[in-house]
């Protein structure tokens, strides 16, 4: 099951079009065809309350985890109505027979414990038409409070046993909060996790703050604040909320931050004169490097996962297109020849594809393409999308949606790599500029 | 330093603005139309007929000049607004200017930033070629961060594509 799954995924990350599966009745037999993708039924009857105060807990932490299941697109939840056995204790075997005959092709049993603010989340999976258990059973400990954590490391463990992949549930998401007419727009930074609860501000809207960028470990934020009257970068310890302005290169504005992966220099935009250049600086020496000198306008830039190389948005042809250079700077390659305007690339954590902003014929567009420009893919298509970030495994992109006009606002959306799965993350208000962090620890 | 004297300028700037064409950022947009008549036969001399007043600047001379889609070179008749700015400027030595770069909404909001910038300081270059010491002038964009005119349409976007000259009293640093 896993052997093939992983194949079959491989297959969507791979191709260059959408490599649709079907999965079929019967044992797992997995076929490519032209058709879509059938997702995987799976089910999950709710975790056994292995004490009395759990059983709120243990049906709340069933449903998210069947929800983060379904909302990839590659799962689909059998109705608990449909069941015809039901899994009263986790130590029990399990009935094959009864999940084969509602084609459940995969179980998750569980089983939570709550003792005081402790709480004691376990998880099997199995296989249902081989009728064997997909990796051992696993135990997650947490609080309370924080069960949504637990129900999405459940998930990720099960995304990842059948997928072969690494999940992306158990993240966070920062981004920027909005409120307000649309001339005069407060914005404020703001965490959430991935599936936009638990959402919590971490700057007030005294200042505009754009297009913050998570560090490699999730613990600091860089983002462009007018704070100090002019568009400056700051960094934020997300914990502590305590926040500095970096010391850049001298400059009158300095903007478009990101880290480097090993969360150790950040690459930016410095404007002078009004020429946009790409700089980096060693936040442990305070050095500073210029990186382009042309007399363009060079932004966005975002490392490759192996930190050897940047990618970055540049106009020296004309118009905005995507160019890669080394980490160091020096001679640059274009990209992007596709029509229309690139910009906001950003190299996928896998290395294989770079996200990036398209507009073209009065539409935007997110799309993917190779890092040799080859293989353009777009995902999506309306008046504003702009923005992408990965998931941590690199499966899933979140950007923003922008609607036109006076009563315009922005909200955050979500597409699979494959283009499929297009749908609004749940935030209240208007959000955009997301960056996707790292799975938590 | 800088924060606060300017904000203090742009309170003004927005009373004054506020019956015309309203921008947090800036005078009014309409040249002239600031002011009713009526006070203009009522013998005072209002701020707006004052030559070396703000709103005279930000009214009668124009505080600001446009750009064609993803352009900032200075428009015929942007530059004849500059060739005022910079007499206004001239004129008055003990005056700053902040010059506020700004994008409409096609394009991405870093490109954006930078693109306020050029035209920022395609302004500050054609102030400065007109006899405006440089140091009296500093460029700041906001990209498309804060548009004037909010349908989506090019009647909006050409005003949201604009440099705007904000007077500021005392050092810019």
């Amino acid at each position: 099951m896993k052997r093939l799954w992983t194949l079959i995924l491989a297959a969507v990350m791979a191709g260059g079009l959408l490599a649709p599966v079907q999965a079929q009745d019967g044992p797992l037999r997995l076929t490519i065809t032209d058709g879509v993708i059938e997702p995987l039924p799976f089910a999950v009857p709710t975790f056994e309350a292995e004490t009395p105060q759990a059983a709120q807990v243990a049906a709340d932490i069933s449903r998210l985890v069947a929800q983060d299941l379904s909302g990839t697109g590659l799962f689909r939840e059998i109705s608990p109505d449909a069941f015809i056995s039901q899994v009263a204790s986790f130590a029990q075997p399990v009935a094959y027979a009864d999940w084969r005959a509602i084609n459940a092709q995969a179980l998750i049993t569980g089983a939570v414990a709550v003792n005081g603010d402790n709480l004691t989340v376990k998880f099997r999976l199995y296989d249902v038409f081989s009728g064997t258990e997909l990796g051992g059973g696993l135990q997650f400990a947490g609080t309370v409070p924080g069960w949504r954590r637990m129900a999405h490391k459940v998930a990720d463990a099960a995304y990842s046993r059948i997928t072969g992949e690494g999940g992306y549930f158990d993240s966070r998401v920062v981004f920027v909060s909005e409120s307000g007419p649309k001339d005069n727009r407060a914005k404020r930074l703001a965490i959430m996790d991935y599936d936009g609860a638990n959402v919590q501000f971490l700057t007030d809207s005294s200042a505009i703050v754009l297009a913050p960028r998570f560090s490699p470990a999730g613990d600091r934020v860089l983002y462009t604040s007018y704070e100090s009257g002019f568009p400056r970068i700051n960094v934020i310890d997300v914990a502590s909320v305590g926040r500095r302005q970096l010391s850049t290169a001298e400059g009158e504005m300095a903007f478009s931050p990101r880290f480097s992966r090993d969360g150790r220099e950040v690459v930016y935009s410095l404007a002078n004169g009004g020429n946009t250049d790409l700089y980096r600086t060693d936040l442990t020496t305070g050095a500073h490097t210029r990186l382009t000198t042309t007399p363009s306008i060079e932004t966005a830039p975002s490392f490759s996962p192996d930190g050897s190389q940047i990618v970055f948005e540049s106009d020296r042809s004309g118009t905005p297109q995507i160019y890669i250079m080394g980490a160091n700077g020096g001679e640059a390659r274009r990209v992007s020849f596709g029509e229309g305007r690139y910009g906001t690339p950003v190299w996928s954590p896998r290395g294989d594809l770079i996200a990036f902003t398209k507009q073209n014929a009065g539409r935007f567009h997110i799309g993917v393409m190779r890092t040799d420009g080859s293989e353009e893919r777009l995902l999506t298509a309306s008046p504003l999308d702009e923005g992408p970030t990965w998931s941590p495994n690199g499966r899933v992109i979140m950007f923003t949606r922008e609607t036109l006009g006076a009563s315009g606002t922005s909200s955050l959306y979500s597409v699979d790599v494959s283009g499929r799965n297009l749908k609004a993350v749940p935030v209240n208000g208007g959000a955009s500029d997301p960056a996707w962090g790292p799975l938590q620890p | 330093m800088v924060g606060l004297r300017t904000i203090a300028v742009l309170g003004l700037a927005l009373t004054t603005a506020a019956c015309t064409n309203p921008d947090r950022f800036g005078g009014g947009g309409d040249a002239g139309a600031g002011v009713g008549s009526g006070s203009a036969t009522a013998g005072a001399v209002s701020p707006a007929q004052d030559p070396n007043s703000p709103v005279f600047f930000s009214q009668t001379i124009g505080d600001r000049v446009l750009f064609a889609v993803d352009q900032s070179t200075i428009t015929p008749a942007g530059q004849q607004t500059l060739i005022g700015q910079a007499g206004w400027l001239n004129r008055n030595p003990d005056f700053q200017a902040i010059i506020e770069g700004h994008a409409d909404e096609q394009g991405t909001r870093e490109y954006n930033i930078a693109l306020g910038n050029r035209r920022a300081n395609a302004v500050r270059e054609f102030l400065v070629s007109q006899g405006v010491a440089a140091n009296r002038l500093r460029v700041i964009s906001y990209g498309k961060e804060r548009p004037i005119e909010v349908c989506a349409s090019e009647a909006c976007y050409s005003q949201n594509r604009r440099a705007v000259t904000v007077i500021a009293a005392g050092g810019l640093s």
